[in-house]
């Protein structure tokens, strides 16, 4: 056993709203430079919807992650000397067009218009040009019409979906969508690590932050090819690539990333999580549906007093450990088993964990009662809202965000792992509902909280740590002892304000 | 001093000093700034012609032309048979045409391109003028002076050799028709160019993939130590 800490985020989709302060957050501090214009370390997705970049979860196309055939574990995207063949041209990469042609507005025109019969407008340019143009993409290009059929209908998580129920998805005025925001899982076993021929891709030891060393990267951009989740991002200006850095230089000083902590939904909590290094290959090496089990297995109990003791042997110390055992990713993803990686066919081992979204579940349900009452079209269900809790609790395989496609998200399929992370979802909402509403539990509550395989006194955390935790709660931060580490040969002060990345030489291409 | 010992005799020194001096400190010092900047995010199907041409040309010449420098007398043996002459400049002309073509393509692919026009600088325009001239001037002296691979140990072996060994002789050039000259010298350019442009990624090819295991883990604290 070979332990090793992790910073982990978790994202609990039920409580995001969209609204992509995230997003803005790490623009601001990170990304707003040349040739960074069109990142964005962190995105907000609109699902059912093609992503940013569009379309990037189809790896037929852009060979993200690995395969697992006969035994082997392989990237999808080369074999080494594949790799070194390709640097000439690297057939997998996406083109700026997949992300969107970044676009400002001359506002200036605002102001120098000569005068005239009609209101001045700033018209879109480039930032790559500088040339006019008309933007016919974005990172948020699908935002809330993501159930359109315009959108939506290119999405690979549909497949396995029946017919009937892929035509419900984007039913006229009964469009079902959620949000997915998306930063670097700062994989276990990465892609972009394994696929840089020159090895300036690494993975910390100490936190588990996956970084590019910006001196050694020589722009053979493999990285952006074989990250299945497209989180590597090539700097066009610099000529080297470029990601999201997990805000170490926050972490290392007790801040949380800036997406989450400005996230105004309070959707993301922050964590340590123990993990046994030495058994990261095979826990990649299985077959698809037991992929999230197997990851999950070599996450470490912070309590057992053998993974303690093996802790300390790696050096870890006291706070960290600490740290582990107070995590809420810990509680979320081992624990309650209410979260997951997203994608985890991917085989990368992503350590960012989401809890499924609830909120959009009920429709279809309603929709599937009132048949059954004779009814048709928008007629309100007459029967009371708690009842109706409990219709969706008994059915949730009808519910209106299908399982199935949770499942293509969250568990490479494997609904089984989905529906009882919905069903304690959904147990704790009733009994807090009847709590807070009904001034009473019902028996038929309790039975249901038991079904789900829920205490009262979990259930009662779970609410707790869902919606109504401190920041201290959501964001537990082990102490970084940044006095010894080495970034304190820099100074600080000099490196704010300059692009977190320190250049030696400030960019002079695209000027 | 004329002509011939300035650009043949003199200058080779210049560009090889420049090559090496300012190629190691760049390197050592600046090593954000070393680089393919790859253009490839913002241009695909030009380049794929044009990068897959140029480089396999260029590559396979070079090294055609490492071989002819290093075991001249092998060259000479190998080309005793008409046939295997035959095959060795059909293949040699072929590679240069392609990097010909390949450049030619770079070229007014960085010129009529917007998007890969902004993000150029006027060294990125300058190297591949001077590749052109280089294969374009490689390529007439094959086509116009056969043959090439028959000549070369008994001219230019020598005359490389007598730069690298610091006796240069720069006679041996001076009766060259012009096109093999200027292919001479626009090499000594093109290492002259090569320490202050996107050149210096040619010495950054990354062998050391095929033996490195997949994954990096570095342990930032034991470093500081
Ligand atoms: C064998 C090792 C080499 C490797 C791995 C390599 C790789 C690359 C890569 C990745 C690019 C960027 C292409 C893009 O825009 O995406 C590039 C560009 C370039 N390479 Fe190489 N190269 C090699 C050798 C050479 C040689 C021997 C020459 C010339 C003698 C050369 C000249 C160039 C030039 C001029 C460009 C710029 C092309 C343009 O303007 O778009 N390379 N190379
Ligand atoms: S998600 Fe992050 S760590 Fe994982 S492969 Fe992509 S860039 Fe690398
Ligand atoms: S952790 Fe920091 S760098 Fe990464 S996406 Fe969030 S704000 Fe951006």
């Amino acid at each position: 056993m070979k332990v090793r800490t992790h910073m982990s985020m978790l994202f609990h989709l039920d409580k995001c709203i969209g609204c992509h302060t995230c997003s803005i957050a790490c623009k601001n501090l990170w990304t707003d430079r040349k040739g960074a214009e069109y990142m964005w370390w962190n995105n907000v997705e609109t699902r059912p919807g093609a992503g940013y970049p569009t379309g990037w979860e189809d790896q037929d196309r852009f060979k993200g992650g690995w395969e697992y055939k006969d035994g082997h574990l392989d990237l999808r995207l080369h074999s080494r000397t594949q790799g070194l063949f390709r640097l000439f041209f690297n057939p997998a990469l996406p083109s700026i067009d997949d992300y969107y042609d970044p676009y400002t507005f001359r506002y200036s025109d605002l102001f120098t218009s000569p005068e005239g019969e009609d209101q001045p407008t700033a018209v879109p340019v480039s930032m790559i040009t500088g040339e006019v143009m008309t933007p016919t993409s974005g990172p948020n290009w699908d935002d809330d019409l993501g159930g359109s059929p315009l959108y939506a209908q290119n999405d690979p998580n549909l497949k396995g979906l029946d017919p009937e129920v892929r035509a419900q998805l984007s039913e006229i005025e009964g469009v079902v969508f959620q949000y997915l925001p998306r930063i670097c899982n700062h994989c276990l076993n990465p892609g972009c690590v394994a696929a840089c021929p020159t090895g300036a891709i690494y993975k910390r030891a100490e936190d588990g932050v996956v970084l590019v060393n910006e001196n050694k990267c020589k722009a053979w951009r493999m990285c952006v090819a074989a990250c299945p989740y497209k989180k590597v991002y090539y700097n066009w200006a610099t000529g080297k690539s470029e990601k999201c850095i997990l805000c170490f230089p926050r972490l290392e000083t007790g801040q949380a990333p800036a997406c989450a902590h400005s996230c105004v939904g309070r959707i993301r909590y922050m964590g340590v999580l123990l993990y046994d290094a030495d058994r990261i290959p095979e826990a990649a090496m299985v077959p698809d549906d037991q992929l999230v089990e197997s990851q999950l297995g070599i996450i470490l109990d912070p309590f057992d007093p053998e993974v303690i003791a093996a802790a300390k042997a790696e050096g870890i110390d006291d706070g960290w450990i600490k740290a582990a055992q107070n995590s809420p990713i810990y509680k979320f993803v081992k624990v309650w088993r209410l979260a997951f990686p997203l994608h985890p066919e991917y085989r990368t081992l992503a350590m960012m964990f989401y809890v499924p979204p609830l909120s959009p579940v009920v429709s279809t349900l309603e929709k599937a009662l009132r048949a059954s009452q004779g009814k048709e079209g928008l007629v309100r269900l007459d029967i009371p809202e708690t009842d109706l809790d409990f219709e969706v609790y008994e059915s949730l395989e009808r519910a209106r965000m299908p399982v199935k496609y949770l499942a293509n998200l969250f568990t490479a399929g494997n609904e089984s792992l989905v529906v009882p992370a919905l069903k304690k979802m959904l147990a704790v909402r009733i009994l807090k509902r009847q709590e807070s509403l009904e001034g009473g539990v019902t028996e038929k509550a309790l039975r249901v909280l038991q079904d789900a395989g829920l205490t009262l006194e979990e259930a009662e955390a779970i609410y707790r740590l869902t919606t109504l935790p401190t920041l201290e709660e959501r964001f537990v931060l082990p102490p970084y002892h940044r006095e010894m580490a080495a970034e304190v040969w820099k100074d600080p002060l000099a490196h704010k304000g300059e692009t977190g990345f320190g250049y030696i030489q400030p960019p002079l291409r695209g000027e | 001093m004329n002509w011939n010992t300035l650009l043949f005799g003199v200058f080779p020194y210049i560009a090889l000093t420049l090559a090496v001096v300012v190629t190691a400190y760049r390197m050592a010092y600046r090593p954000f700034s070393v680089s393919a900047q790859s253009s490839q995010l913002l241009e695909q199907k030009r380049l794929f012609y044009g990068s897959i041409a140029m480089h396999w040309g260029l590559v396979l010449v070079l090294l055609g032309h490492l071989l002819a420098l290093l075991i001249p007398k092998g060259l000479l043996l190998w080309n005793a048979v008409p046939l295997r002459l035959y095959l060795l400049e059909i293949t040699g002309l072929g590679l240069g045409l392609w990097a010909l073509v390949g450049t030619w393509v770079l070229l007014t692919r960085r010129l009529s391109v917007a998007r890969v026009r902004a993000a150029s600088t006027s060294m990125d325009y300058l190297v591949l003028v001077v590749i052109l001239v280089s294969a374009l001037s490689g390529v007439l002296t094959a086509l116009l002076y056969r043959f090439g691979s028959y000549w070369f140990p008994a001219v230019m072996t020598p005359y490389l050799w007598s730069i690298f060994t610091l006796q240069p002789r720069p006679e041996l050039i001076a009766d060259l028709p012009f096109w093999t000259q200027l292919h001479v010298f626009n090499f000594w350019v093109f290492l002259a160019v090569f320490p202050f442009s996107r050149l210096v990624h040619i010495i950054t090819v990354p062998l050391g993939y095929v033996l490195r295991p997949w994954q990096i883990v570095i342990w930032v604290r034991k470093l500081a130590r």
